[in-house]
């Protein structure tokens, strides 16, 4: 507030402002004149100085019996979005940075197989936070469980902490090959954001699940999880799911179908 | 004693006089004649910055600084005081970065006054896509902007001196 503030003894409308009024008029202009798109587009994105809020949880469900053998879609789609060397492009593969990976799970007693992407499961109560020594760790209030790379130190702390090994550390600097939208730097640890960046945007899913869809597996499905209306809940109430170490008690923001 | 005390009064007067005598000189002279100055690349985009140019100058590592939290902690996405817009603006039309070359944007002045930052390290020194396609560029950027964005200008010793502080 200070900041906005500092600025009021400025009397000159600036570019800026102006573009500002007429794109907020533009915006109250849509709501009245097809309000079945506007509906949509506030269910799904909040106007840019609106801070995250607890109303919604974004949540998504893979189902695991239509994830492909073999498919990494999701995997690539990740590693474009964000800016991530694919790992088996890294110099160093066993160190690559990894917001998800495919994994193919065989009972060893009747032989079924089972695939299933990995990722961070943004807990309800994650561990990682707890350990965090810098509170770099946090969740934000949607439900994201994010690392402040401005205040992390590195100390990986959280990626012994995840059960899910869902956490890298950036080993090596990226020589400006990062993506403007994902900042991702040397010394700090990482994971994967749901897409932070394109749910600000409204886009209201990730690349993963856009990735998934588009190859026509539609494993994933992603959404708020607080809201009864959204497909994800739907899919919730409707098929039995799993949490992947249920035992702990974590809440997860992920649900497993088919494991 | 005494004859020392002397000769050190008659080196004070000489290095005054000479001082005085440099600095009447130097009236009509570049400021700082010699020392070298940093180089500031006019802003490809918008005729002015997100606050007055004097409080920018001062101040942005601040604003920057309470913007970060904003967004990272709180989801807060307004573009004004976003690291990304400084980019769109200020990214140099001969290497599209703002921290490429020892002249670009972020660097120059920060070299000159010995201020290292790493916000690089993690940040994209270009903006998204190229400068010319940005949405924004091709409405905002007349002719005038295109032109004088190869026009340089060089900040004063003293300013430099100002935004140290
Ligand atoms: C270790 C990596 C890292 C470093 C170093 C870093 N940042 Fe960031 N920064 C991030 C990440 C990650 C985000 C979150 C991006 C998002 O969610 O869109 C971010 C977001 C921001 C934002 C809000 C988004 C925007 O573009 O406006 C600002 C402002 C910002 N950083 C400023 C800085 C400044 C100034 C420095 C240098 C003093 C810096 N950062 C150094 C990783 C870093
Ligand atoms: C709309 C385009 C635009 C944006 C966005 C913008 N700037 Fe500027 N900025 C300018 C222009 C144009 C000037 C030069 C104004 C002048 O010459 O008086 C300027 C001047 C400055 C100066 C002073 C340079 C000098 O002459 O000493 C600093 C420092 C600066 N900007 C930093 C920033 C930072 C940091 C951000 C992001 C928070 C930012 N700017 C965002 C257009 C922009
Ligand atoms: C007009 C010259 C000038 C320009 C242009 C400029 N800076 Fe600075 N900046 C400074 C000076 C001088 C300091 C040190 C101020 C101090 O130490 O009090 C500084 C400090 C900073 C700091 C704080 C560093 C620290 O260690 O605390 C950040 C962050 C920063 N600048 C970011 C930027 C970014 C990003 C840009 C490009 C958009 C930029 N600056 C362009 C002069 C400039």
């Amino acid at each position: 507030m200070s900041e906005q503030n500092k600025n009021s003894d400025n009397a000159v409308v600036s570019p800026e402002r102006r573009r500002f009024i007429s794109a907020a008029t533009a915006t109250a202009a849509g709501l009245t004149i097809a309000p079945g798109v506007m509906l949509y587009e506030v269910a799904h994105g909040r106007p840019e100085e609106q801070a995250a809020s607890s109303a919604v949880r974004w949540g998504m469900m893979v189902d695991a019996t239509k994830c492909a053998t073999g498919c990494d879609d999701c995997v690539t789609a990740c590693n474009t979005e964000n800016g991530l060397t694919p790992v088996a492009e890294s110099a160093h593969p066993r160190q690559a940075p990894q917001w998800i990976r495919k994994l193919e799970l065989q009972d060893p007693l009747t032989q079924m197989e089972t695939n299933l992407p990995m990722m961070c499961q943004h807990c309800a109560e994650p561990p990682c936070v707890d350990v965090c020594p810098t509170g770099a760790s946090f969740k934000r209030a949607d439900g994201l469980v994010l690392v402040n790379r401005h205040t992390c130190i590195g100390c990986r702390y959280c990626m012994m902490a995840c059960p899910y090994k869902a956490r890298s550390l950036v080993h090596e600097s990226l020589n400006d090959t990062q993506k403007p939208d994902v900042p991702r730097g040397i010394g700090c640890v990482e994971s994967c954001t749901f897409c932070v960046q394109k749910i600000d945007r409204g886009d209201g899913t990730t690349a993963c699940v856009e990735a998934c869809t588009a190859s026509g597996h539609n494993a994933l499905v992603f959404g708020d999880m607080n809201d009864p209306e959204s497909e994800i809940s739907k899919k919730l109430r409707e098929l039995p799911t799993k949490q992947v170490r249920a035992d702990l008690n974590l809440n997860l923001g992920v649900r497993y179908h088919g494991i | 004693m005494a004859v020392k005390l002397k000769q050190l009064l008659a080196l004070g007067v000489v290095v005054l006089t000479t001082a005085a005598l440099a600095w009447a000189g130097s009236d009509a002279q570049p400021k700082a004649k010699g020392a070298p100055q940093p180089v500031i690349t006019k802003a490809v985009k918008g005729e002015q910055c997100v606050e007055p140019t004097e409080f920018m100058r001062r101040n942005h590592m601040d604003v920057l600084d309470g913007h970060r939290d904003k967004t990272v902690i709180e989801g807060i996405r307004t573009k004004k005081y976003s690291l990304k817009e400084c980019i769109n603006c200020h990214a140099s039309e001969k290497t599209g970065s703002v921290a490429a070359a020892k002249d670009d944007f972020c660097i120059s002045c920060h070299s000159y006054a010995s201020v290292k930052i790493d916000c690089f390290e993690c940040h994209s020194t270009k903006p998204k896509g190229s400068i010319a396609m940005h949405p924004l560029n091709a409405e905002t950027a007349h002719l005038k902007h295109k032109l004088a964005a190869n026009t340089r200008t060089t900040v004063s010793a003293e300013d430099m001196a100002g935004v140290a502080k």
